[in-house]
């Protein structure tokens, strides 16, 4: 019996090359005769650029060129935006700003120069005279009366509105025992990869191509969008993602630079190198969320919700980048969260803004989702003086209604919501809990439990569901020797797909783990993809691998009837790598056998083309939908405001688990982001829109000693969505765990008659609020 | 981030530093452990034409006893002085403070003198150099005198150290029987600098009466100063929580708090308060 | 601009450079000697991605000039193991999934490397405390903990 590798906590296959210092990120590729580019950037948040003098820095020592907007607004195309709405207003958006600037920290001008350390100091040598105008940093004041217009064409700041209603929505509020609503603030935070973006590009003119090597999610759509913006042939333009060091949807986009530097390369005839500092990144890398609501939620008196009402003003940013108006749109279509609710209307308006654009931040639009609907879940238990968790369960859909038609328009999958929760509660020792709570309240003690139940929209998604395409791609390709190459077009910068890849092939071919190899992330290579993000890799990339390796093996099993003299291929079993005939198992041949005599081809079956190798394109029929409970356990100290975890209970539903050990660390990971939103993270701009947080001392991330030990665990729905019945979990702690830990703080401090804080609850906003109440 | 180019010098003694020092005067600037110069350098908020680098000036690196004193270099590392074991006996509010400054790294680079001379207002030393009354000793091509902690910190960013003035060691008391000391402090998230940290050094007599109560407090205003209002209510009293607590409650009289992103000037008056009970209960313990 | 000769050892290998003043160690080492293991992630001093050992010292290599590392002995994640021998720190990042993306790998090993010589049992506090100066986006620490602990187990086994 060969080794099984699915369903086992199986150590990362790429970890070698990352623990020794062997990969290779952007800013480790080195080219011959490279040369460094570095940008000036806007100090405004809203001026005209009357001039700009780059005299004094093409003189500079080292500097070989520089461009300005004007430069270059006919030689690339503007910055596109994938996602489309209805009335959606698109602005032009170019790469380096021309006539006005829109944020602090657009790109102004380019300098390019032999090394890094002259390409610094010739941005210093570049004069910009600007004409400040007023800046719009709030989007609640920028879609007021007067406000400055920050794209004159449109003669408003309202980018779109969007909205989405489910069954009656007046009819739940006529019917409603009582109305429950609460204004919101999803703060705008900043995602800070590790790794900031960089680029590397070189031209090779004898063969007219450019080789672009980026720090992306998505090297393919990124092919697609640089040859249109540079006017290149996409098959001349090969884009590379090598070692990514942190996306979280902060690199699924399209930036400036990226064309930019290509250009550059172009133009200059030598490779350009662009490394983003981390001040840029906090200034000109997407932001995420930044959304105000106000929720009204139409309830029983037992705590049935018969419907919801979103009001929601979304935060776009100067201008769109890839994804930007699409990320609300999840937000409206996970309105009803994994509750009953027939009757929800939801309704966004994108708002102009002098700030860089919000996008796709770890769970992008769900989050937000969630934090809203498991706040108001919590409002809705206090105000009818229910527990938080009874009032879950009974807006649960019940296992035998799925697939659960929602009122937001979508079909979940497969899910067990209450035994999540039970599951959650019973780690917890939740009834104890509550007895302690109410002991240390008697002493002047702030004890919260904080509870969130979640759905997500995962295995984003169906093509139809998708600006660009929703499904993945697989090649998987046996060499003469049996070896097996994966090419997949998902693109993985630390979730650990060429391990639970090569794990799902590993089993099905009955080969070593050691014997698959997984290459993703280069456009010369690899087959049209799409990318990682929207926790799709393994549930359809990896179903994407699991189909062509069934191609595969269809084939090989084919071609092993043929050789084992067979003319029934049902007749042949293929087990453990080895095929064999059912009625004389002892006529076999290896796997690795049947591979070389597909290459050799001297006896192939008639019409059988030589060779093993097989693609797949996966469509998913459908989103997945994972689910669970998590519980956090604080106390809060009434004299500081500081927050003190004492436990934090995890219990997802991700379907089928590849490798427990990637899940738990998915889990972990996205538990401690949402972490940092609630208690930490804001990115706060001041009235002229300067960034204020911007830089790590600045804006805090959390630290090792920020964080609880997180307390894990597991049911297991499959998903019949794909043939793994895997579902995804790259976002689930991201949206499970912001709500969780703000209504712990808040529970703590229900007490004082404290119904809602906005995040992030930092020490003095708590105490504000205790001292206030 | 990168630094604009400068001119490099590495002195290996105290003389040739004062040397450079006087030759290229307010356009030098003294490189110690680089933690607070070198990030200023890199945003090019500082562009200094010369750097003295005070690296590889050795006679500056020790801890030593010195009767009923202890001296310290003024390029001994944060991490000699948390590790000290002279100073975990007799003085342990230094080593203390020492250890919980910026991070692993951070304290294996930085300078008690680097420390002192950038004067950070959110700075962990001058919170115990202060309430241990520590002295400063700064030399010149003129001589040599010494500062009192109080006269050190001038203002923000700002110390009594003049042009052409290095400062070379740092004296304080090793501290008598029957003394309890603490450093308390909450960061701020991000930079792990001190939202506010209080320094305590407290001595009972034979009775168990406050005979000496110093109280250093930084990161509130724009210099760390001395709380003399709490200490003079702790003088002469039998310490208990609720003395301890009305004496707190006088931690930022007559402060000018900072107020910026991190915490409004009432909140960081409001943690001098709660923080100064805190390292006064803590002291108390540990007499 | 003037220019300063220095002569370091990295990884038992002496290396002799004419650089800048003004060249920030990180740099010399990535980008003159051409070992790209040490990361640059924030370049204030905070996340730790640039940490090596500096005569045995964890530091952040942004934050030092190269000239000040004159003479001295590095060690950077390529000096600790290799594939096939790796140390114990690095091998406990591998078999608990101590890391996803890897940036800030290199540096979170060193900075364990020096918090393991320190605490050659740590508690998680310890552990928490020690790699405070190392930023992680993607694991929340937790994996991270769980391979310091599995290093010092294997490290004290290996001394008795």
């Amino acid at each position: 019996m060969a080794k099984k590798f699915v369903g086992e906590r199986v150590p990362r296959v790429e970890d070698q090359r990352l623990i020794t210092g062997r990969s290779q990120y952007v800013d480790d590729i080195v080219r011959p005769r490279m040369v460094y580019a570095a940008i000036v950037r806007s100090i405004y948040a809203h001026a005209r650029l009357k001039g700009i003098n780059v005299e004094a820095a093409r003189r500079a020592p080292g500097v070989i060129a520089v461009f300005t907007g004007e430069d270059v607004r006919e030689a690339i195309g503007p910055v596109p935006v994938a996602s489309r709405l209805p009335d959606l207003k698109i602005p032009r958006h170019p790469v380096l700003a021309v006539e006005k600037v829109r944020y602090v920290g657009e790109p102004v001008a380019v300098v390019v120069a032999e090394d890094r350390y002259q390409a610094r100091d010739a941005v210093d040598l570049i004069e910009v005279e600007y004409e400040p105008l007023e800046a719009v940093v709030d989007p609640e004041r920028a879609i007021a009366e007067g406000a400055p217009i920050l794209h004159e064409e449109f003669g408003t700041n309202v980018a779109f509105v969007w909205q989405l209603s489910g069954g009656d929505i007046e009819r739940a509020f006529r019917d409603a025992e009582v109305v429950v609503s609460q204004r919101m603030v999803n703060q705008r935070v900043i995602p800070v990869a590790m790794e900031p973006r960089g680029v590397v590009a070189e031209y090779h003119p004898g063969e007219g191509q450019l080789t672009v090597w980026t720090s992306t999610q998505i090297p393919h759509l990124l092919r697609t969008q640089l040859a249109a913006m540079l006017g290149l042939a996409e098959n001349r333009v090969r884009v590379i993602a090598p070692e990514v060091g942190g996306g979280f949807g902060s690199k699924l986009n399209v930036y400036a630079e990226e064309a930019l530097v290509g250009y550059l390369a172009m133009r200059l005839g030598r490779p350009v190198k662009w490394i983003e500092t981390r001040r840029e990144n906090f200034l000109s890398t997407i932001h995420g969320r930044g959304q105000i609501a106000e929720v009204e939620a139409a309830v029983k008196r037992d705590g049935t919700v018969l419907g919801l009402r979103y009001k929601i003003i979304q935060d776009v940013g100067a201008y769109h980048q890839f994804f930007t108006p699409g990320v609300p749109t999840l937000t409206g279509l996970m309105a009803v969260g994994p509750y009953k609710i027939p009757h929800v209307h939801f309704e966004v308006t994108g708002v102009f803004t002098n700030k860089i654009a919000t996008d796709a931040y770890r769970g992008a639009g769900r989050p937000e989702a969630t934090y809203m609907l498991e706040r108001m879940m919590d409002r809705i238990a206090r105000e009818l003086g229910l527990d938080p968790a009874e009032v879950r369960m009974r807006n649960f859909p019940q296992p035998d209604e799925f697939p659960f038609p929602t009122a937001s328009g979508l079909a979940y999958d497969s899910g067990n919501y209450s035994q999540a929760l039970r599951r959650a509660l019973e780690l917890v020792g939740y009834e104890k809990l509550r007895r302690e709570q109410q002991v240390l309240r008697q002493q002047g003690r702030y004890l919260g439990i904080g509870i969130s139940t979640y759905v997500e929209i995962c295995a984003i998604g169906p093509s139809p569901a998708l600006p660009f395409g929703g499904w993945e791609s697989a090649t998987v390709r046996v060499e003469p020797t049996g070896k097996v190459t994966v090419l997949s077009g998902a693109s993985p910068h630390g979730q650990g797909q060429e391990t639970s890849f090569a794990q799902i092939v590993a089993d099905e071919l009955g080969v070593d783990l050691s014997d698959v190899r997984v290459i993703h992330g280069d456009t010369a290579i690899v087959q049209y993809g799409i990318g990682t993000f929207g926790s799709r890799a393994t549930a359809v990339g990896g179903t994407a691998v699991y189909g062509a390796v069934q191609k595969v093996k269809e084939k090989a099993t084919r071609l092993a009837a043929h050789l084992l003299g067979e003319e029934n291929v049902a007749n042949v079993a293929f087990e453990a790598g080895q095929f064999f005939l059912k009625d004389r198992p002892e006529r076999r041949l290896t796997f690795q056998e049947v591979a070389l005599a597909a290459y050799l081809a001297k006896s192939l079956p008639s019409g059988m083309e030589p060779g093993l190798e097989a693609s797949y394109f996966f469509e998913p029929s459908n989103f997945t939908f994972p689910f669970g409970a998590h519980i956090a356990v604080v106390e809060v100290d009434p004299e500081t405001g500081e927050v003190h975890f004492r436990r934090y209970v995890a219990v997802d539903d991700c379907g089928r688990v590849i490798n427990p050990m990637l899940v738990d660390g998915q889990v972990h990971g996205g538990i401690v982001q949402a972490l940092g939103q609630a208690l930490l993270e804001e990115a706060v701009y001041d009235e002229n829109g300067q960034l204020l947080t911007g830089e790590l001392t600045d804006y805090a991330i959390p630290k090792a000693t920020d964080v609880p030990w997180l307390e894990t665990d597991r049911t297991e729905t499959p998903s019949p969505v794909n043939p793994l019945g895997v579902k995804g979990v790259g976002e689930a702690g991201t949206i499970a765990a912001t709500p969780a830990i703000v209504n712990a703080v808040v529970d703590a401090l229900a007490p004082l008659g404290i119904r809602h804080l906005d995040m992030p609850l930092r020490p003095e906003k708590v105490w504000r609020a205790i001292r206030g109440a | 981030m990168i630094p604009a180019a400068f001119a490099y010098f590495r002195p290996t003694n105290v003389k040739e530093a004062l040397t450079l020092l006087d030759q290229y005067k307010d356009e030098a600037k003294l490189l110690a452990g680089g933690h607070s110069l070198i990030p200023l350098m890199k945003l090019r908020l500082a562009q200094p034409r010369y750097v003295i680098d005070l690296g590889r000036v050795r006679e500056l690196e020790y801890i030593r006893e010195s009767g009923d004193q202890v001296l310290i270099g003024a390029m001994t590392r944060h991490v000699a002085v948390e590790t000290s074991d002279l100073l975990r006996q007799r003085c342990p509010l230094l080593a203390e403070t020492a250890s919980v400054i910026g991070d692993a790294q951070v304290r294996n680079m930085g300078t008690i003198g680097g420390s002192l001379a950038h004067a950070d207002p959110a700075a962990d030393y001058p919170a115990a150099i202060l309430a241990l009354d520590a002295e400063m000793r700064a030399v010149s091509s003129q001589g040599e005198r010494w500062i009192r902690a109080e006269d050190f910190f001038v203002d923000m960013l700002t110390t009594a150290l003049q042009p052409g003035e290095l400062l070379v060691e740092i004296k304080v008391p090793a501290l008598p029987p029957r003394t309890g000391t603490a450093y308390v402090k909450v960061a701020q998230k991000a930079s792990g600098f001190a939202l506010c940290g209080v320094a305590v050094v407290l001595t009972m007599d034979q009775q168990g009466v406050c005979q000496h109560a110093a109280v250093g407090i930084t990161g509130v205003a724009p210099k760390a100063y001395r709380a003399r209002a709490v200490e003079q209510a702790l003088r002469g009293q039998k310490l208990d929580a609720s003395v301890m607590a009305a004496a707190s409650a006088k931690a930022a009289e007559g402060i000018d708090p900072l107020e910026d992103l991190h915490a409004s000037a009432e909140y960081r008056a409001h943690l001098a308060r709660v923080f100064c009970r805190r390292a006064l209960e803590q002291a108390h313990a540990r007499i | 601009m003037t220019r300063t000769t220095i002569e370091v050892t990295i990884n038992g290998m002496r290396y002799r450079h004419e650089v800048e003043p003004r060249l920030l160690l990180v740099h010399y080492i990535r980008d003159v000697v051409g070992l790209t293991g040490t990361h640059i992630g924030c370049e204030t001093s905070l996340c730790g991605a640039c940490t090596v050992l500096l005569n045995g010292a964890a530091v952040k290599s942004c934050t030092l000039f190269a000239v000040q590392a004159d003479g001295a002995e590095i060690t950077t994640i390529e000096g600790l193991g290799e594939a096939g021998q790796l140390h114990p720190i690095q091998e406990g990042f591998w078999m608990k999934h101590g890391l996803q993306c890897g940036y800030c790998t290199p540096g979170m090993i060193l900075a364990a490397y020096q918090l393991l010589q320190r605490y050659p049992d740590p508690t998680e506090a310890q552990i928490r405390h020690g790699i405070e100066g190392n930023l992680c986006r993607c694991t929340g620490y937790q994996h991270i903990i769980e391979a310091i602990r599995y290093a010092a187990e294997k490290l004290r086994s290996q001394k008795v």
